[in-house]
C-alpha cells in the first residue's frame, strides 16, 4: 500500500465518521438509514468497477448475482422448518446448530438458517454459479459479452419471479437481522441505526483495502495487461482465461456479499432489485466514476445512489440512469471525474481549435 | 545443441496455405533469421510457434518436448518470448509496469496473497520491480520508466517490448520485425542490442525486412516463399543464392 492510497483511505474513514456526526448535530439521523444502503451497493459497484475498469470486461449482470446472494440469505433465513421438524437433514442440521428458533411477530414459533450458515451458502452458491456462467461466456468479448451477461441477468429475475420459494413477485420479507458477532446485528432495527451505519462501512472500508491491494499487485499487473492487449497478456505467460474468470467471480461474491447484508438490513428482498434495469444502473454507476479507478465509480454511486433512494430522481429514476449512461459514453468515456473542459470544448468545436499534435509514429 | 525444432510444419487457412511443410532447427545460443516477401508466411510462422494459432499438421520441439499443442501462456513459461511486428504494449500502463508484467510467470502471487498483502508477496515485488528496473536499464530507457509506455517514441516502445520480452527469463527470444518503422540509427541501435540479448546465452530467432540488419547480426538464415522454405544457410551463401535473388528481384530475362 503506498502513501496515496494511504492518504485516501484516511480521507475516506474521516468523511464517514464526519457525516455520521453532522447527522447527529443537525438532528437528521434519518438519513443514516439511505446511506447504510448506499454502503452495501458500494461494495457491489467496487467489486464490478474492478471488473470493468482493470480487467476490461463488462458485465450486465451483477444484480443477478446480487440477488442469488440475498434471495438465498433470505429464503433460508425467512422459511419456517417447523413442519419439517422429523425430517433427518432438518434435524441433523438443527443438532449440528446450523437453524435456530425464533418468535414470528404473531408469537408463533420459527425454525430456520441461522443467518451465517446461510450467508454462506449464499455465497459458495454465487461462486459456483459466477463459475459455470463465466467459463463460456468470458470466451466473448465487448458486446458479446454485454449481451450474455444481459441475457444471465434476464433468466435470475424470471426465475425469481416464478418460484414460489422466493415469493414470486412479492419477494420475501420478514427476514430476521444477521447476528455477525455477539451485539453487532445487521437489521433496520432504529435503536441500532449508528451501529449498522457503521458495520455497512466498515465493510466498504474492508472491500476497498482489498481490492486496492490486489490492483497494485502481480495480479492487478495481469489484469491491466489483459485490458491493454489480451494477445501480449498471453505471450507474457498471463493465463488469461483464468483471470478473467477469477476477477469475474470475485466481482460476483462482492456483489452477493452486498445483497446479502442489505437483505438482512431491509429485512427483505424483492424481485426488482435483480432487474436489468439495476445491473444498468451499476454499470453507469461505474462509468461515469472513471472505470480505471475504485474512487471514482464510489463516489459517483454514493451521490446518485442517495439521489435515487432519497426520491430525488422521482418516477423517472431508471430513466434517469439510462440517460446518464448514453451522456457518459458520448462525452466523458473516462468518467466526469477526470473530464477535462478544454479538450471536450476543442472536440465539439473544431475549426476554432488548433489540431492537437499527434507523434508521426501512430502511421 | 538444438533449441528449437520446427518439423514439417503446415497451417492452412481456408484454401490458402499460409505456411507449407517448412522444417528447419535453431540451434542454441545463435541469431537466426527467417525473410521472405510480403505474405511469405513469416509471421504466421512465429504466430505458430508462439502458440497463437495451432499447426494444421507437423510439430514443434522446444528443449526436445513438443509444443505445438500448448496454448500460448504455456509456452511462454517454458521459455518462449515474443515481441510484435505492430508493437503491442498494455495501454495505460507505465514503461516499468509493462516490464513487471514479464515477471508475471516467473512469480506466483495469486489472488488471496494480493488481496491480503501476505508478507512474503512483498518480497516478490521487490524482486519484481528490481529485475524490471535491470532489465530498462539494458535495453537503455531507465530514466523513461515512470512514462505511459505508449507515449515513448517508436524505437523506445520497441525497448520496453524487448525488456518485457526478457523479463520473462526466455531461453528463446522471437523478434517479428525489430527494426520496421525505425530509422537506420535506431536501427542500427536495435541490432547492438540483440546481439546484446544473444551475448546473455539467450538464442534469438527473428523475421525482419531490414537486409542490411539481417546480414549483419544473423548467423543463419530460413528464406521463405509462399509458405515454403527456398533455402538455409549463412549470410554469405544466401546473398549469392540464385533462387533467393531471383525472388527479391524477379527473373533476369522474364
Amino acid at each position: 500500500m503506498n502513501k496515496k492510497n494511504i492518504i485516501h483511505l484516511a480521507c475516506f474513514t474521516g468523511i464517514v465518521i464526519l457525516v455520521q456526526l453532522l447527522t447527529q448535530w443537525t438532528d437528521t439521523a434519518y438519513y443514516l438509514t439511505q446511506l447504510t444502503m448506499i454502503a452495501y451497493y458500494s461494495l457491489l459497484i467496487i467489486g464490478l468497477c474492478t471488473l470493468m475498469g482493470y480487467a476490461g470486461q463488462i458485465s450486465l449482470g451483477h444484480a443477478g448475482f446480487f440477488g442469488i446472494g440475498g434471495y438465498i440469505s433470505a429464503a433460508l433465513t425467512s422459511h419456517n422448518l417447523i413442519p419439517y421438524q422429523e425430517n433427518t437433514l432438518v434435524k441433523m442440521l438443527n443438532n449440528n446448530g446450523f437453524l435456530v428458533g425464533r418468535e414470528d411477530l404473531y408469537g408463533e414459533a420459527l425454525l430456520s438458517f441461522h443467518p451465517w450458515p446461510a450467508c454462506i451458502i449464499a455465497i459458495s452458491f454465487t461462486f459456483i454459479t459466477a463459475f459455470i456462467i463465466g467459463i463460456p461466456v468470458l470466451k466473448l468479448k465487448g458486446h458479446y459479452l454485454a449481451m450474455a451477461t444481459l441475457g444471465f441477468g434476464i433468466i435470475i429475475y424470471r426465475v425469481v419471479l416464478a418460484t414460489e420459494v422466493f415469493g414470486e413477485a412479492d419477494g420475501l420479507s420478514e427476514v430476521p437481522g444477521f447476528q455477525l458477532l455477539p451485539g453487532l446485528v445487521v437489521s433496520g432495527d432504529f435503536g441500532a441505526r449508528v451501529e449498522n451505519y457503521y458495520i455497512a462501512w466498515s465493510l466498504v472500508l474492508i472491500g476497498i483495502v482489498l481490492l486496492l491491494n490486489l490492483t497494485n499487485s502481480r495480479v492487478g499487473r495481469a489484469l491491466r495487461s489483459i485490458h491493454g492487449s489480451e494477445e501480449a497478456a498471453e505471450a507474457m505467460g498471463v493465463n488469461t482465461a483464468r483471470y478473467k474468470l477469477y476477477i469475474f467471480v470475485l466481482s460476483a461474491v462482492f456483489a452477493a456479499l452486498a445483497g446479502i447484508f442489505l437483505t438482512h438490513y431491509n429485512g427483505g428482498i424483492g424481485p426488482s432489485e435483480t432487474g436489468i434495469l439495476k445491473s444498468v444502473r451499476y454499470v453507469a454507476i461505474v462509468a461515469i466514476g472513471g472505470m480505471a479507478n475504485i474512487w471514482g465509480p464510489l463516489i459517483m454511486g454514493v451521490i446518485l445512489n442517495f439521489m435515487s433512494l432519497r426520491g430525488m430522481l422521482g418516477t423517472y429514476d431508471d430513466a434517469v440512469f439510462g440517460v446518464i449512461l448514453i451522456l457518459v459514453m458520448l462525452f466523458a468515456p473516462h468518467g466526469i471525474l477526470r473530464l477535462n473542459i478544454w479538450e471536450k470544448c476543442r472536440t465539439i468545436f473544431p475549426l476554432t481549435a488548433s489540431k492537437p499534435t499527434r507523434l508521426k509514429e501512430n502511421q | 545443441m538444438e533449441l528449437l525444432e520446427v518439423k514439417n510444419l503446415n497451417r492452412y487457412f481456408g484454401g490458402l496455405q499460409a505456411v507449407a511443410d517448412v522444417s528447419f532447427n535453431v540451434q542454441e545460443g545463435m541469431i537466426k533469421a527467417v525473410i521472405g516477401p510480403n505474405g511469405a508466411g513469416k509471421t504466421t510462422l512465429f504466430n505458430l510457434i508462439a502458440g497463437n494459432v495451432p499447426p494444421s499438421s507437423g510439430t514443434i520441439m522446444f528443449h526436445s518436448d513438443s509444443i505445438h499443442k500448448l496454448p500460448t501462456h504455456q509456452i511462454a513459461r517454458l521459455g518462449i518470448s515474443r515481441t510484435f511486428q505492430n508493437i503491442k504494449l498494455f495501454r495505460g500502463m507505465t514503461a516499468l509496469e509493462n516490464v513487471m508484467v514479464g515477471r508475471h510467470v516467473r512469480t506466483k502471487a495469486g489472488f488471496m496473497a494480493s488481496m491480503l498483502k501476505l508478507p512474503w508477496t512483498h518480497r516478490e515485488e521487490k524482486e519484481i520491480l528490481e529485475k524490471s528496473m535491470e532489465l530498462l536499464k539494458f535495453v537503455g530507457i531507465a530514466e523513461y520508466h515512470d512514462v505511459d509506455a505508449y507515449s515513448l517514441s517508436f524505437g523506445q516502445q520497441r525497448a520496453v517490448e524487448m525488456a518485457r520480452a526478457l523479463a520473462t527469463n526466455p531461453s528463446l527470444l522471437l523478434l517479428d520485425e525489430p527494426a520496421a518503422g525505425l530509422n537506420t540509427h535506431e536501427t542500427l541501435e536495435i541490432a547492438k542490442l540483440i546481439t546484446k540479448v544473444r551475448d546473455l546465452g539467450i538464442t534469438v530467432l527473428l523475421v525482419e525486412h531490414d537486409m542490411s540488419l539481417v546480414m549483419d547480426i544473423s548467423e543463419e538464415i530460413v528464406v521463405l516463399s509462399f509458405g515454403q522454405k527456398i533455402a538455409e544457410d549463412t549470410p554469405t551463401a544466401i546473398q549469392k543464392n540464385k533462387e533467393v535473388i531471383q525472388i527479391y528481384l524477379g527473373e533476369e530475362d522474364a
